[in-house]
């Protein structure tokens, strides 16, 4: 029987198997930041380990850093002293790290894929649990916790139980206007922040086909939040043209030979899935996070949910706490629903495509009175990319505030954070209690629709604009 | 890793879904580089609700986390397990786990037993009725006894993870065994593959 494109790359790096253990897999490529790896380097001296492979292993400063004032030190001191943490590990390990302000910063899962370092085929781990990004690459990709990221340090393998698979086929063609990240949000809904457990999903079908490599990691970086092992797809023309000429990729010769490989990376007919899930593209209109987990969605054309109406008394008693600390009505139409802050940013939604995306809508027009705003770019080679196309210019000229590279209000780790009651459309993952701040209600979207809301004050889609 | 054999006591009862790790140690807590510590983090923004079960005196002593489904989605932050662990619990019990929490429970001695809605469902409402309710989890087992209930029933473990549980066996030395193994495959890997 044939295998799935997952089973190949796993099989393709065994170490070893049986015994009564499970798998040993090889790690192609380790990233590593400041949150997740200092108790693991603590780790490794404490038991007079070293890192195995220091060339295959790459740090970022992401998480903590701010995006204002970076010629400045770092005033959060227990944020510096992570950072710094980092630089001294990093050092003694004798492991490269882009700091804040170098030409290759950025959020690790941006920075990965645009330096060539995340290619078709190799297995990639990363203590975060958005590392299923670089699945968009056909790679094998998955976030850990620091006792792995210790066990990946010192090994660079990690031993792994077999993962069923699940494939995921969006068919069809989407609407104008949506999005991959209105593709993930609606499979969300589909599956809820279960459907995935225990499995690898592989997105298959003809949107997914026509997505752009930037489209492909937001669709992947959100497998996590339906609790996916990893997401990812089969490389293509696509992914081979935006690897070719990067960095790290291989050149001449070598190139050729893994272009050759990377062809041989994908699901055999006959395979088949232990689990399968269909949508329709032609279906998927602007979708938007009505509560406090990302299954809680809801078409930006829609109405707040009723809790009376969901059979299940779990996800009812959810859906009734959600919309209290949402501080939202049932029956309430969202484009009803005004916004103070606007984000645009994070592993999910801040390459040079998203900002472009964004910027198309925001030219010409401005931010509504009093909405708050940020816009991140995932990197600092996007954020020189954009500045050289001008489009920091038009975000500006609309009152949108440009800012240096980070995960920034994702996870609200550095100064940007919501307050307590005030609402983010954000074009993040996480729409969790507390998420972007103590008290702060996020409302996942696309960056489209995020720019859109800024404009109108409430929640939009471009078409509704003026 | 300390060897887990046997975990008894009461339960708290944490009767919500979807409990992500960004509520069980809110992103402020990650700043720390230290392993310890994590404890006053432990839903740190829940306890500041008097009403919140972790501040009911009756559940003051429990050692064993009974939630709801999905305790543990969203962020890959160990420190989650380390706030739960060192707030004094030891295992947690749901009907379903994310994956990234509960692999980096295993990781560290706290014990994730996954057990049918029903039962769980049943547990819950038993617990907030009697907070003395003992529970025994038994690893070698793999089974869970509330005997005041008669309720015995069995969870999945895999069978290396209960291996580690029982020895209290380090990850990596088990690993670090099949360096052999690891040399001979870095030899084969794709020549494309070597960074410099």
């Amino acid at each position: 029987m044939g295998k799935t494109l997952s089973q190949k790359i796993w099989n393709n790096h065994l170490v070893r198997s049986g015994d009564g253990l499970p798998d040993l897999l090889y790690i192609d490529l380790h990233l590593i930041h400041e949150v997740t790896s200092p108790q693991a380097f603590d780790g490794l001296r404490l038991n007079g380990r070293k890192v195995r492979r220091p060339d295959l292993t790459v740090a970022t400063e992401d998480h903590n850093v701010p995006t204002e004032n970076i010629d400045q030190p770092i005033a959060d001191e227990i944020s510096l002293k992570q950072i710094e943490t980092l630089r001294n590990n990093t050092k003694e390990f004798g492991i490269t790290n882009f700091p804040m302000g170098d030409p290759h910063q950025g959020i690790v899962h941006v920075i990965g894929p645009e330096l060539g370092l995340t290619q078709p085929g190799m297995t990639v781990v990363c203590g975060d649990s958005h590392t299923s990004t670089h699945g968009a690459f056909g790679a094998l990709a998955f976030g850990i916790g620091t006792s792995e990221v210790e066990h990946v340090l010192a090994t660079q393998t990690l031993p792994q139980p077999v993962q069923e698979t699940m494939s995921i086929t969006i068919n069809g063609e989407l609407p104008e206007g949506s999005t991959a990240k209105d593709v993930v949000l609606a499979i969300l809904n589909e599956v809820g922040t279960g459907g995935g457990i225990g499995a690898i999903a592989e997105f298959r079908g003809a949107v997914v086909e026509n997505l752009s490599m930037e489209g492909r990691m937001t669709l992947c970086n959100m497998s996590i939040e339906f609790g996916a092992k990893a997401g990812l797809i089969a490389p293509d023309e696509v992914t081979f043209e935006y690897l070719r000429g990067l960095e790290n990729c291989p050149e001449g010769e070598g190139w050729d030979e893994a272009v050759a490989y990377w062809k041989t990376l994908f699901t055999d007919k006959d395979a088949t899935f232990d689990r399968e899930v269909v949508l329709d593209g032609s279906t998927i209109t602007p979708q938007v996070t009505w509560g406090t987990n990302p299954g809680q969605v809801i078409p930006v054309s829609g109405s707040i949910p009723n809790p009376q109406d969901y059979a299940d008394p779990a996800e009812r008693e959810a859906a009734e706490r959600a919309l209290e600390y949402m501080g939202l009505q049932a029956g309430s139409e969202m484009k009803s629903i005004s916004v103070d802050t606007v984000f645009i940013g994070s592993c999910t939604n801040s390459r040079i495509e998203d900002l472009r995306s964004a910027a198309e809508v925001a030219e010409g027009r401005n931010v509504a009175n009093g909405v708050r705003t940020l816009v991140v770019p995932g990197s600092r080679v996007v954020k020189e990319q954009a500045e050289a196309e001008g489009l920091h210019k038009i975000f500006i000229e609309s009152g949108f505030d440009w800012r240096e590279p980070g995960c920034s209000m994702c996870l609200a780790m550095n100064p940007d954070k919501l307050t307590v009651g005030e609402r983010c459309a954000s074009t993040s993952n996480r729409n969790f209690e507390g998420r972007q701040g103590r008290g702060g209600r996020t409302h996942l979207v696309s960056p489209r629709v995020a720019v859109a809301t800024a404009i109108a004050g409430h929640f939009a889609t471009p078409e509704d604009l003026s | 890793m300390k060897p887990v054999v046997v975990i008894e006591g009461t339960a708290v009862p944490l009767d919500r879904s979807d409990v992500d790790t960004d509520q069980i140690i809110p992103s402020d807590w990650l700043k720390r580089v230290e392993r310890t510590g994590f404890e006053k983090g432990l839903f740190s923004e829940w306890r500041d609700n008097k009403d919140f079960v972790l501040n009911n005196a009756d559940y003051s002593g429990a050692n064993i986390l009974l939630a709801g489904p999905n305790f543990g989605t969203g962020s890959s932050r160990e420190h989650a397990v380390w706030a739960i662990q060192q707030a004094g619990f030891d295992a947690v019990i749901s009907p379903r786990f994310g994956p990234i929490f509960k692999n980096n429970s295993t990781k560290n001695g706290l014990v994730p037993v996954e057990i049918e809605s029903s039962v769980a469902e049943e547990l819950m409402q038993q617990v907030q009725r009697d907070p003395n309710l003992y529970f025994v989890i038994d690893i070698a087992k793999r089974s869970l006894e509330v005997t005041q209930l008669g309720i015995t029933i069995d969870f999945p473990l895999e069978s290396s993870i209960q291996d580690r549980f029982l020895k209290g066996l380090d990850d990596i030395a088990i690993t670090l065994e099949h360096t052999n193994a690891i040399e001979t495959f870095e030899k084969h890997r794709n020549s494309w593959l070597q960074r410099q």
